[in-house]
């Protein structure tokens, strides 16, 4: 099994910790794991995007140009990324603030309304782990367990206490994304 | 030894290895995409740990400098910067060869020349191996391409250094520098005591003892018979690096009939072009260079012998390629496939340019 994904939205979003957790998860449940990200003069309020490989084997390139799976959380990065889904691939999307909603029919797409759920929830700090459920429930390429530690190798200790806030959000994610369309 | 596991970036990971190499000093001054070595030894204050030194100089020539000074008193020094940075550093480099001063410098290669952009390039290769100061002198050369090799490389560029009293470099680029992978860590290495220090740096000043006159560390030598003698003695220790310390990896060589030559992280994207080659029925294999000087010569010269054509693989407008082409004697086709300037080449490219410059060629 290799996943090679991309992640990609706005600077704060928590795109680059989103991806992290996913590969400290993935490292704790020993798996080959890489984390690239887009390194430009990026800021809060640019794009920002990372990609991350999961993989059972010894991973060649961290440089990927095309994705298993697109987790697309602004417009631009949905632009920018779509056509790079390798054929019957993912798309995962928020769909606050998309004017253009993927068109691909070659792929599968899902949506998680992670944004509106947060804010209603009051859980905007946690967003992004809503958005990672909502792939681990399309793609479940770790298991919860990992998921968990994973947050505890990934976050400083002083942080811990956010830990079961932030698996609550996974959960959330899991049960919020919405089939858009399926291969 | 025991193992601990780490997910790190590269640049991390040369941080993490200096301190748990018994690293003495780092000096550096900050510039993209290299600063976190700096910035991770900032936030774990070695200075309480080890008693590591970590000071940010007021520019690359200050730093170098500073290693200068480190390196001449025995101790386990070290730079890091990225390009322009680099190119600040060069008088300090030959000055370093010059007066066989080991120490440790780390390129994390960014796109130029000039400022040029802080992507990933491999553009600097030309000034790691053929010079880049003035002087007949070599930087030994290593070419990481994985996390695990940022961290490994700086012991084993300590070893190198102080075996040959040569500066070493590791030639990596923003690629390596910013990726995190898995990554192993040993124990601590304690730091060299005085005593050490006195007993495997004998020519260092560490204050004169009574039994022998003054150590001078100079690369001045103003009668030329004395210094064609100290040239002499540079070469002969280069001719035993290229001897003793060539290291490289081969990568399905074994039957292959064309070959990838990369290193560092086109090493890695010239891997991913392998497996796609080998999916399509094209046996290619990739030799990958780990030591850059001194050079794998034979074992290019062995495969230019057998196989079709070799595509050296490069972020740069073809620099390697001449070392390979050396290597090969135009015993087989040798062409270069780059991207520059900070872009990537993706594998589909590689084996493209493959299957065009060297499998179709006309």
């Amino acid at each position: 099994m290799t996943e090679e994904i991309i992640i990609a939205g706005f600077g704060g979003q928590g795109v680059l910790s989103m991806g992290k957790i996913l590969a400290y998860s993935g490292a704790m449940q020993d798996k080959e794991v890489s984390w690239m990200p887009s390194y430009g003069p990026e800021m809060r309020g640019g794009t920002a995007n990372v990609s991350v490989i999961i993989s059972d084997e010894r991973i060649s390139s961290p440089i990927i140009s095309q994705f298993d799976t697109a987790i697309i959380l602004n417009q631009q990065s949905l632009d920018k990324f779509e056509n790079s889904v390798k054929k019957g691939g993912v798309l995962l999307y928020d769909p606050n603030g998309i004017t253009h909603p993927p068109t691909r029919k070659d792929i599968n797409i899902y949506k998680v309304a992670a944004t509106e759920k947060a804010a209603e929830m009051g859980m905007a700090k946690v967003f992004n782990m809503i958005v990672l459920g909502a792939f681990l429930k399309v793609k479940p390429v770790v298991t919860e367990e990992f998921i968990e530690k994973g947050l505890r190798k990934s976050l400083p200790e002083r942080h811990h206490g956010l830990i079961p806030e932030n698996l609550k959000a996974v959960q959330v994610g899991k049960e919020i994304v919405e089939t858009v369309n399926q291969l | 030894m025991a193992k601990e596991l780490k997910l790190m970036k590269g640049n991390e990971a040369i941080a993490e290895a200096a301190i748990r190499s018994g690293c003495d000093g780092y000096f550096g001054y900050p510039i993209t995409p290299q600063s976190e070595v700096m910035e991770y030894l900032m936030a774990e204050k070695p200075w309480e740990k080890t008693g590591m030194v970590v000071l940010q100089a007021e520019s690359e020539t200050s730093s170098i400098n500073m290693v200068y000074g480190g390196a001449g008193a025995g101790k386990k020094v070290m730079t890091s910067s990225s390009s322009p940075g680099i190119s600040l550093m060069q008088e300090g480099l030959t000055y370093l060869a010059g007066a066989e001063l080991p120490c440790l410098v780390v390129n994390v290669v960014r796109g130029g020349p000039g400022l040029g952009t802080i992507q990933p390039s491999q553009a600097d290769y030309f000034q790691a191996t053929k010079g880049g100061g003035h002087g007949d002198y070599q930087l030994f050369v290593l070419a990481p391409a994985t996390v695990q090799e940022m961290y490994d490389f700086v012991f084993l560029a300590w070893e190198v250094a102080f075996k040959y009293r040569n500066p070493v470099m590791i030639l990596s680029d923003g690629a390596i520098g910013q990726v995190m992978e898995k990554l192993y860590v040993g124990d601590y290495v304690p730091r060299w005591t005085k005593e050490e220090i006195m007993k495997i740096s004998p020519w260092a000043t560490f204050g004169k003892p009574d039994y022998r006159d003054h150590n001078i560390i100079t690369s001045l030598e103003l009668d030329s018979a004395k210094q064609e003698i100290h040239n002499h003695k540079l070469q002969a220790k280069y001719r035993e690096m290229e001897e003793k310390e060539v290291r490289y990896e081969a990568i399905e060589c074994d039957d292959a009939d064309y070959v990838f030559v990369a290193y560092g992280s086109s090493a890695r994207i010239a891997q991913k072009a392998l497996q796609l080659g080998r999916e399509k029925g094209i046996k290619v294999g990739l030799l990958r260079p780990i030591t850059l000087f001194p050079f794998p010569k034979k074992p290019i010269a062995e495969l230019s012998k057998r196989v079709k054509g070799l595509l050296s693989v490069e972020m740069s407008a073809g620099q390697m390629v001449e070392d390979v082409r050396l290597a090969a004697e135009f015993r087989c086709p040798v062409e270069h496939f780059g991207r520059y300037g900070g872009m990537i080449p993706t594998p589909h490219e590689v084996l493209e340019a493959l299957e065009k410059q060297i499998i179709n060629r006309k």
